[in-house]
């Protein structure tokens, strides 16, 4: 086990070196020259030439590769053009907000999403199922700006109800932005939260039915299970294994995700980070928040992969 | 686990009925399906593939799935209707008093449990073991199946077994609460010949010393020959005979039984030509003949056959066969010539 997560690190370096290529180009793909851009249009030539000399730019690209490469294994990302501070220093700490956001977000997504596929699979063609497969398209389909923006207007601002609905007089029951206290926390996670959530149910749904129609499930009914254990023991363990995958992924999308919900709730996380760095177009800032991204989605997809070990014994990952 | 033995027959069929419903048809996949297993014997039912089987035992068991119902009948395990019984009561059955063993013993294990927990399931909820006792009791089961180390076994998932062995560990799981009625659904036809062999020595030893009834679902009348006391044959979820198996295949009565007889390669004499088969092919549930249901396909069949659909007669020796040849209202040749190689 500790050897292949060992082997599984040491995979994620070409990942990495490729992630960095981009990452480092990025600077260069930009039509134009980079040290005019980031001095701004108006900047006098002596500034821009002073800024390049700075980042380097007149050396040859393998030089300045391989010079960006070593100053980021050793933790130095460059620094800030805006406010001049250490690139590391800038996402420090809305690092952990954002991964905290992604993370809660995950949670509730699972919880619901597999708890909705769950009851729409073993009560295929009801009411209830038909209910959740069409809450679960409009999950899928609403822009979560869109969705943030409502839950806002209904939850957080309240709305000019009617006087004789009972008890909704005062809907303004969460913050509508900031980040920190449970009042903060619920609207963004919801928001983030829901499309995976209705990704997930899909999922769960569609491979649970598969499960429950194989023979083991069979078996499991003619040696008297009952049912509820037939689902949570036989059937749900196998039917979470292509689910794992996707949360994974989805994970990824998240923290994509998280650029427009903390846009939306003024929530000082990467994301906002990186909206406001490429509207500065402050490069350092920008490729430092990307290439954090990038790791943290590459971690989060050996996790997933581990956990398929606990899930399908026929993965033999030594 | 017995109650006193007032009862002759461990399972009576009565005229069982499970039908398949789409949007507007019923497809009647058992139609009418009537049989005993006495105390301690074996029953073989032999059929081709559709003639309903397969849904007869899991009809027994009670685990017939939407769309499909059971619609009639009466399944009579020990003297009580299984019909009648509460769904609570019938999971108390299942794997304890009545077994099964499925036909794909490569996707009847479940992938993601070790075989001990598998095995341990029956015990922990038919006589409430621990989880350890359990385990223990497993390690047992192996062994008398005949699976060489058996502690190391418990401990691996179905994907470290061969299909023999899984099959193995099929039976031990039927087998794990003593059961008095086993129903082995084609326990053999994935598995390769010297397996099967293997596999029915063992149902049969593993009988004579638990004293249950077995009912045997295959199509190879060889096996039938070799280990049923009595034989259903199927034909289109009816049974169209069932004899105690000399006289079946000394005597063989139903022109499907005689076709079906014919159909085996003797295996004392070279054949020269081809096989006899029976023509034609079993007709789609949705268009079942009003007639006799073999009438399409039988060489004997008159215009009586085809219109109306004989009754199941039952002779002195409790023998059953259904086929108007063997009334007195048949209009056809009386002196046929029926005979089988040998």
């Amino acid at each position: 086990m500790i050897q292949y997560i060992v082997r599984r690190i040491l995979q994620t370096i070409p990942v990495l070196i490729g992630v960095s290529i981009l990452v480092f180009s990025m600077m260069h793909l930009v039509p134009g020259d980079p040290a005019q851009i980031m001095a701004g249009e108006s900047a006098p030539q002596e500034q821009v030439d002073n800024l390049r000399e700075r980042l380097g730019l007149n050396d040859p690209l393998p030089v300045q590769y391989f010079t960006y490469v070593s100053n980021v294994v050793q933790g130095d990302l460059g620094n800030s053009i805006r406010s001049g501070r250490d690139v590391g220093d800038e996402i420090g700490s809305r690092f952990w907000v954002t991964v905290e956001l992604a993370f809660y977000s995950t949670i509730l997504a699972v919880f619901i999403g597999i708890i909705a596929g769950v009851i729409s699979a073993t009560k295929r063609n009801s009411f209830a199922d038909t209910g959740i497969m069409i809450v679960a398209l409009f999950g899928l389909s609403m822009p979560n700006f869109w969705l943030g923006l409502m839950l806002i207007q209904w939850f957080a601002i309240g709305m000019d109800l009617p006087s004789w609905i009972p008890f909704l007089e005062n809907t303004s029951w969460f913050k509508p932005s900031g980040w920190g206290s449970f009042s903060q926390i619920v609207l963004p996670v919801i928001t983030l939260g829901t499309g995976s959530a209705a990704i997930i149910a899909r999922m769960t749904r569609s491979s649970m039915l598969d499960v429950i129609g194989q023979d083991y499930i069979r078996t499991a009914r003619a040696k008297g299970v009952k049912e509820r254990i037939v689902i949570y023991r036989h059937a749900l363990k196998n039917a979470l294994i292509p689910v794992v995958t996707v949360v994974g992924l989805q994970f990824g999308g998240l923290l994509g995700g998280a650029v427009l919900t903390e846009t939306v709730f003024a929530i000082n996380g990467m994301g906002r980070l990186v909206i406001d760095s490429i509207s500065a177009r402050d490069f350092p800032v920008v490729q430092g928040t990307i290439l954090v991204t990038a790791l943290l989605f590459v971690f989060v997809n050996l996790l997933v992969d581990i956990a398929y070990k606990f899930l399908n014994k026929r993965i033999d990952l030594d | 686990m017995g109650k006193p033995n007032s009862y002759e027959n461990i399972l009576e069929i009565k005229n069982l009925q499970t039908s398949f419903f789409t949007k507007d048809l019923e497809l009647k996949a058992v139609d009418g399906v009537s049989f005993t297993i006495p105390k301690q014997k074996t029953l073989g039912v032999v059929g081709e593939s559709g003639s309903g089987k397969s849904i007869t035992s899991l009809s027994i068991l009670r685990l017939i799935e939407e769309p499909g119902k059971i619609v009639g009948g009466e399944i009579l395990f020990k003297g009580e209707n299984l019909l009648k019984k509460k769904e609570s009561e019938m999971r108390n059955i299942r794997g304890n008093e009545i077994s099964m063993i499925f036909q794909e013993p490569m996707t009847s294990l479940n992938p993601t449990l070790t075989i001990g927990e598998q095995i341990g399931e029956s015990f922990r909820i038919h006589q409430g073991l621990s989880k350890k006792e359990a385990l223990k009791k497993s390690v047992e089961m192996l062994e008398l199946v005949g699976i060489p180390s058996p502690k190391k076994r418990v401990k691996q998932y179905p994907y470290e077994l061969s299909g023999g062995m899984r099959q193995r560990v099929m039976i031990a799981i039927a087998l794990a609460c003593n059961p008095n009625l086993l129903i082995a659904d084609e326990p053999t036809t994935a598995l390769d010949v010297t397996i099967q062999a293997q596999i029915l020595d063992l149902i049969k030893n593993l009988q004579e010393q638990l004293g249950m009834g077995v009912l045997l679902i295959t199509h190879d009348l060889g096996v039938v020959a070799e280990s049923c006391d009595v034989v259903a044959v199927m034909y289109c979820g009816q049974v169209v005979e069932y004899a105690d198996v000399k006289t079946l295949f000394k005597e063989p009565k139903h022109p499907y039984t005689i076709g079906l007889m014919k159909s085996i390669p003797p295996h004392d004499q070279d054949i020269e030509g081809d096989l006899e088969v029976i023509k034609g092919a079993v007709p789609s549930p949705a268009e079942m003949p009003t007639g006799c249901r073999f009438a399409p396909r039988c060489p004997f069949a008159t215009e009586l056959c085809k219109t109306k659909m004989p009754e199941l007669q039952t002779d002195e020796n409790g023998n059953q066969i259904r086929c108007w040849m063997h009334t007195d209202e048949w209009d056809g040749v009386k002196d046929r010539e029926v005979t089988v190689h040998g």
